[in-house]
């Protein structure tokens, strides 16, 4: 198919990812080499929820403002971009484990060793989840909110759902019990604060700042001509630095 | 089902075996067409400098693996269990696409030990048979390695390796691996340069009495052309390398080693996109007349062949030969059938030390194969009488990232999260520094693989089921290695060591390493191997199988070196034996 690039295929399946929607082909007598080719991940800009309800966005971020607090390290979480990160996340292949084996019969009693076996994706598993966990907190907490809670009240909270002291509504394991769930935000949020920030977490590389990963920089031959010295260079991101586009750094 | 015209040579998968086969072989002139289920996949647009180093999409979402909804596993540690699928792969991430796992491969290439070839007879004949444990099923390989040298040595070139000698003909060599078996030549590059923790490797085992090397690597550290006329350029440490493909044409692979000179001869053909479902057999089942496949666009192909390669990855060559009805099934019960025995893996751990804040490791000036190693615990190198264990490990310390989602390291009993979490977290980065470990793995009677009875492919077909668990023999082994991986890391300088010892069961979830072997093991006879010495099938002498599924049991390192000499090995008797004599055994059962 010469006059049909992948970009092409690509872009008429929109976001389903290039090798499920390309076809198969023929090659032979030379490399299929298109010119400008290479299949950039899409910029997220924030702005709106593309899954998150409103509600819910507010419990994200005053959830990843717990884990990751602001303090002269870094600014906190939701100012990081986690929550943009996770709503992104949630709305494309990740958010539906597009990629997984997701047939039955799912065991009621998996074994530890046997990893994931639960039949909820990641949309459902936060959806749930976070309804339950605001239930919990209406029910505790005289009708008020996560958000609403004091930063105390909300750290004692996460500390039960990750110790697994706290029931969430009906759910349970295999399914989702309060410390899968604790540790699916946990996990995503620190995936937002330290992935490249095209993904719209690690906003300005705050996460990379914060523990001196000199993020993409591709070549670090000076770094091995000399050992063990103390790195000073600024980080750099595969959307670049914002002092290239005219920003501080 | 449309029928195509008839070729040589069918290959089943375009990796790292999938691509020699089929360039040596269409060199030596024959019609080859090699059936791949991914995409095409090459370093311009898919490794491209501009999205490759990107932490997130390749090593947490698994962008450019085979993802499990197309093809996985189940899984259990024992037979009495009911195994359930892997729904998202961790403890190994088989490749897909051109390339395979080639791709995004670490690259530590090494050679086995010559008595990892005589293994069984070696080890009873210095410690007798009650030295070996409890069902124990390790044997010896129908190779030598001294039949293998040659072929070691030239994958090591056409990949550019870059490493010390330790061992030329015989002449123990200043600054490599002493313990290594002897080598015709030199490594073709020159070993990476050293980072600090190498440097404080190297000073720290030699004070101990070890022998520190330089881990080979298919990193190579200069401008390298290959024996085909394919050029690579040096590796820059760029610390995305294990889980990614290279943008610098500097890891050896499929695409920077092999593909530029295959896709230039027009007597190859290469089809992507297509999952061969099934070798086909003529009436007689003893002859294989193709294969099966399916595109993307959900048709059916027949593609006759005369000669049926299977290079689609251990675990599915292993999966293909079950689901195409090749050979009998093993049966733990019994100990009687060959297909789906030996099922082994590795056994890695390690320690960790914590240094103080005036050591700046920097690994993010990494490389999939920097490193510096030690082989004085290692196959059979030292006395195994004493310790009671079979087997052994190298000692490895290595600088290949520090990608932060990953490789974030924080003092024991440090909270998860806030505050403590991040304070802690400024104050360790980039001062401890890991002594790892990779452990042999050997193989047992109720250690295998066969077909599940529940859980289908998007086909229908069964998955694959795996038996597996670490055995007592290799977790006595591991303890006494990461006590040896302590010693070193204290006499670095480390302020703590945190010993991090290989627990049971095996857990489906964290990452452990890519060496899934045995299932269609070589061998010396049709009872205790699926193929005989040059990798013919037994029963279908017109199918040969690559990769680790060959081995017997595996040794203390990685594959891949051994998986490429084997390559070439089962080549060189493909192209001046068995095609002179075509559908015949080469070796009377
Ligand atoms: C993360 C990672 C790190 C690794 N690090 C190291 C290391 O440091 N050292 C080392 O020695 N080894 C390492 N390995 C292992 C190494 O990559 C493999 O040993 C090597 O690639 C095996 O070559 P192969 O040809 O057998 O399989 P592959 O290179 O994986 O090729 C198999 C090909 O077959 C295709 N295929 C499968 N099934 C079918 C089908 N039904 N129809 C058509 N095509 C099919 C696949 O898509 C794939 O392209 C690593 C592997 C991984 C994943």
């Amino acid at each position: 198919m010469p006059a049909l690039t992948r970009r092409h295929l690509l872009s008429a399946t929109a976001l389903v990812a290039f090798s499920s929607s390309a076809l198969g082909r023929s090659l032979t007598g030379s490399l299929p080499w298109q010119p400008n080719e290479a299949y950039p991940p899409q910029l997220v800009r924030p702005g709106g929820w593309y899954f998150l309800t409103a509600d819910e966005a507010a419990m994200v971020d005053a959830i990843v403002t717990r884990f990751i607090p602001a303090d002269d390290l870094s600014p906190s979480g939701k100012d990081a971009g986690c929550t943009v990160f996770i709503d992104r996340q949630l709305a494309g292949p990740y958010g539906t484990y597009e990629w997984l084996y997701m047939k039955g019969p799912f065991s009621a009693n998996p074994l530890p060793t046997q990893g994931i076996q639960s039949p909820l994706v990641p949309q459902q598993q936060y959806r749930q989840g976070l309804a339950a966990l605001a239930a919990h907190c209406r029910d505790q907490f005289g009708g008020k909110r996560f958000e609403q809670l004091t930063g105390d009240e909300q750290d004692g909270v996460l500390r039960a759902m990750e110790k697994n002291e706290l029931q969430l509504g009906q759910l349970k394991r295999p399914l989702l019990d309060a410390k899968m769930f604790f540790d699916l935000l946990l996990q995503n949020t620190m995936e937002g604060f330290f992935a490249d920030p095209v993904y719209g977490g690690n906003r300005d590389m705050v996460g990379w700042k914060m523990v001196g990963f000199p993020g993409t920089r591709y070549d670090f031959r000076d770094v091995l001509a000399n050992p063990g010295q103390v790195y000073n260079k600024p980080p750099v991101s595969i959307i670049g630095r914002p002092a290239w586009n005219g920003r501080p750094a | 089902m449309s029928r195509l015209p008839k070729k040589d040579v069918v290959i089943i998968g375009l990796g790292w075996t999938g691509s020699i086969m089929a360039h040596e072989l269409a060199q030596a002139g024959l019609d080859v067409v090699a059936i791949e289920r991914g995409p095409w996949r090459d370093t311009a647009s898919d490794y491209n400098i501009g999205t490759a180093p990107d932490e997130l999409r390749y090593a947490i979402r698994q962008d450019i693996f085979l993802r499990p909804a197309q093809e996985t596993l189940t899984a259990r540690n024992t037979p009495d269990q009911v195994a359930l699928p892997i729904r998202k792969y961790g403890s190994f991430l088989p490749g897909n696409g051109v390339g395979g796992a080639g791709v995004h491969w670490n690259g530590h290439t090494w050679r086995f030990m010559p008595t990892d070839f005589n293994l069984r007879s070696h080890l009873v004949g210095r410690y007798g048979e009650g030295f070996l444990p409890e069902h124990s099923t390790i044997q010896d390989w129908p190779v030598s390695y001294d039949e293998l040298e040659p072929h070691y040595d030239f994958f090591e070139k056409v990949c550019g390796i870059s490493g010390k000698a330790g061992n030329l003909r015989g002449a123990t060599q200043a600054g490599g691996n002493p313990f290594e078996g002897w080598r015709s030549d030199e490594y073709p590059t020159p070993p990476l340069k050293p980072n600090l923790a190498q440097n404080l490797f190297h000073k720290a085992a030699t004070e101990l009495g070890l022998h520190p090397f330089p881990l080979p690597g298919a990193n190579v550290s200069t401008a390298y052309t290959n024996p085909y006329g394919v050029r690579m350029a040096p590796c820059t440490y760029c610390g995305f390398c294990e889980w990614f493909g290279c943008a610098n044409y500097s890891k050896s692979s499929p695409q920077t080693c092999v593909l530029p000179v295959l896709m230039r001869q027009t007597n190859f053909e290469a089809r992507t996109l297509s999952e061969v479902t099934k070798i086909n057999l003529a009436p007689d089942g003893k002859t294989a007349t193709g294969v099966t496949y399916v595109d993307s666009a959900g048709r059916e192909w027949e593609q006759p062949a005369d000669l049926v390669l299977l290079c689609a990855y251990s675990l599915f060559n292993v999966r293909l030969l079950m689901l195409s009805g090749i050979g009998t099934q093993y049966d733990p019960a019994t100990g009687k059938g060959t297909l789906g025995r030996n099922y082994a893996y590795q056994t890695n751990a390690g320690s960790l030390g914590y240094f103080d804040k005036d050591t700046h490791f920097n690994h993010f000036a990494g490389a999939g194969s920097l490193g510096m190693m030690a082989d004085d615990f290692n196959g059979d190198v030292f006395d195994h009488g004493p310790h009671g264990f079979i087997g052994g490990a190298n000692l490895a310390c290595n600088s290949t990232n520090a990608r932060p989602i990953s490789s974030r390291v924080v003092p024991p009993g440090t909270p998860r999260w806030g505050a403590q979490w991040k304070k802690a977290t400024v104050e360790t980065a980039n001062h401890t520094a890991n002594v790892g470990s990779q452990g042999s793995s050997y193989s047992y009677r109720d250690c295998y693989l066969d077909l599940d009875p529940t859980y289908k492919d998007p086909l229908g077909r069964p998955l694959m089921r795996m038996t597996f668990d670490f055995k007592e023999n290799e977790l006595k082994m591991s303890r006494f290695i990461v006590d040896r991986t302590a010693e070193v890391m204290q006499a670095m300088g480390a302020k703590q060591v945190v010993k991090n010892y290989k627990r049971g069961p095996w857990d489906v979830v964290p990452y452990q390493t890519t060496h899934n072997t045995g299932g269609a093991v070589m061998g010396n006879t049709p009872e205790d191997s699926v193929v005989n010495r040059y990798t013919q099938h037994w029963d279908v002498p017109n199918v040969f199988v690559s990769g680790a599924c060959l081995f017997p049991q595996n040794a203390g390192y990685n594959p891949t070196g051994t998986v490429g000499a084997l390559t070439y090995w089962a080549l060189d008797a493909i192209k001046n034996r068995y095609l002179k004599n075509p559908g015949q055994p080469m070796v009377q059962a």
